[in-house]
């Protein structure tokens, strides 16, 4: 096809709500756009392991030790799924690793925070999922074909987490003063930078209008935080806990809950690098592929001579 | 989870390079799943690995962990043969007679 017929076919698909499959024609923008925000997708689950890593081994139970070993498997797994999706638009695995090792690409803030109680896990499933859910389930319409598939996937995952974290949640403020006093003080750590996993406010997105044009993103992000607030809030009410916002109002007249400004100072200087646990996550994640690498050798050397010893036989 | 970071003042554009030096790690593996007897192989995804039997071995770990499949096909990626051109698929556009609601059959006729 000429070039014209190209940029007018992608264009057709993308007002015709279908997807952009990844041998089509597209323009270079939208192509690093998508490469930036699925590397991040799937740096985040990556890197997401970590927090939750962290208490695999002091799980209360055997079953709560079983699930969170199954849910950081999954976290694995949706590395893999957008890392699988990345690469058909022509980037390399091993580059998208470098660019994180070194700081060049990002991963979402949350995970830069740590986690100091079991409560961490039960909060983490509950309102970092949940927010990871409210987020994905839209992005299931995005325009990229083998992105909308790994979000589908996702998805259908992903609500095990959300439930499992919520089931530690009920546990907790059915337990001792202790147990209740954990519970709070974990929603009082996660609360707002839950809240920021979304992003910043429309007006200081750069990326929202170009991306909802070419429908990658499909609702903007404080509608999405507004979306995720309001299944939220009555959640953690059902829990009898407190969500530490002095402002928080139901407005009778929208249905929504408002809530008082987010520290955006905080935000910004998490994705700077300056979080709490930013340079603890990339020297880890880092270490752990240094660590593996006789594993990968080895098993390179062993493919290599099983293909050798094919071609003597 | 999910995210999009945005761009930080000061963030430095990147450079990526594409199609860059997979030759350093494992090759990319295709992967099909059959969901359940019956069904046909679908592709689910890809995988690097090293060799056939570990790509078998991941495909099992990283796309069937909750009993979506009964079996797993992997091929190397580029092994896969894509058609390169969209207007091949056009013609049929053109011949509707070959689909049977072409056909007006009165309701008399009955089953056909």
């Amino acid at each position: 096809m000429d070039p014209d017929a190209e940029e007018q076919m992608f264009a057709a698909v993308i007002a015709a709500d279908e997807k952009i499959e990844p041998r089509d024609w597209m323009p270079d923008g939208y192509r690093s756009s998508l490469i930036r925000q699925m590397a991040q997708h799937a740096h985040s689950e990556v890197i997401g392991m970590q927090p939750e890593a962290n208490w695999i081994l002091r799980a209360p139970t055997l079953l709560r030790k079983a699930i969170l070993i199954a849910k950081v498997q999954d976290e694995a797994g949706h590395g893999l799924y957008l890392y699988s999706a990345a690469e058909t638009l022509g980037v390399s695995r091993d580059e998208l690793q470098r660019l994180l090792h070194s700081g060049r690409q990002k991963y979402s803030s949350i995970f830069n925070y740590p986690t100091l109680s079991w409560a961490d896990m039960g909060t983490i499933g509950w309102l970092v999922d949940g927010a990871a859910i409210v987020n994905q389930i839209v992005l299931q319409r995005t325009s990229y074909g083998p992105y909308s598939r790994a979000m589908v996937k996702i998805c259908k995952e992903e609500s095990f987490h959300a439930r499992q974290g919520y089931s530690i949640m009920m546990t907790l403020v059915d337990g001792s003063e202790e147990q209740k006093a954990m519970a709070q003080d974990a929603i009082d750590r996660w609360w707002w930078p839950a809240l920021m996993m979304f992003g910043p406010h429309d007006s200081e997105s750069s990326h929202t209008e170009q991306s909802m044009a070419w429908k990658i993103k499909r609702i903007t992000n404080d509608d999405l935080r507004q979306m995720f607030i309001d299944q939220t809030v009555p959640q953690a009410h059902y829990l009898g806990l407190t969500i530490p916002d002095p402002e928080l109002a139901f407005d009778e007249e929208t249905g929504h809950w408002n809530i008082g400004e987010i520290d955006w100072e905080e935000f910004w200087a998490t994705i700077q690098g300056d979080g709490p646990l930013n340079r603890e996550r990339i020297a880890h994640k880092t270490k752990a592929w240094d660590d593996g690498r006789w594993v990968r050798e080895g098993a390179s050397g062993y493919a290599a001579k099983n293909r050798s010893l094919d071609k003597s036989a | 989870m999910s995210y999009e970071v945005p761009v930080a003042p000061g963030e430095e554009q990147q450079d990526i390079e594409f199609g860059s030096s997979s030759d350093h790690g494992f090759p990319l593996w295709e992967v099909f799943v059959r969901a359940k007897r019956g069904l046909n192989h679908t592709h689910v995804g890809s995988l690097h690995a090293p060799d056939s039997e570990t790509a078998i071995q991941n495909a099992r770990d990283g796309y069937t962990r909750r009993a979506e499949g009964v079996s797993v096909w992997v091929v190397p990626s580029t092994e896969i043969v894509a058609s390169d051109d969209v207007t091949m698929f056009e013609p049929f556009e053109d011949k509707p007679y070959r689909h049977p609601t072409f056909y007006e059959i009165p309701d008399e006729v009955g089953q056909l």
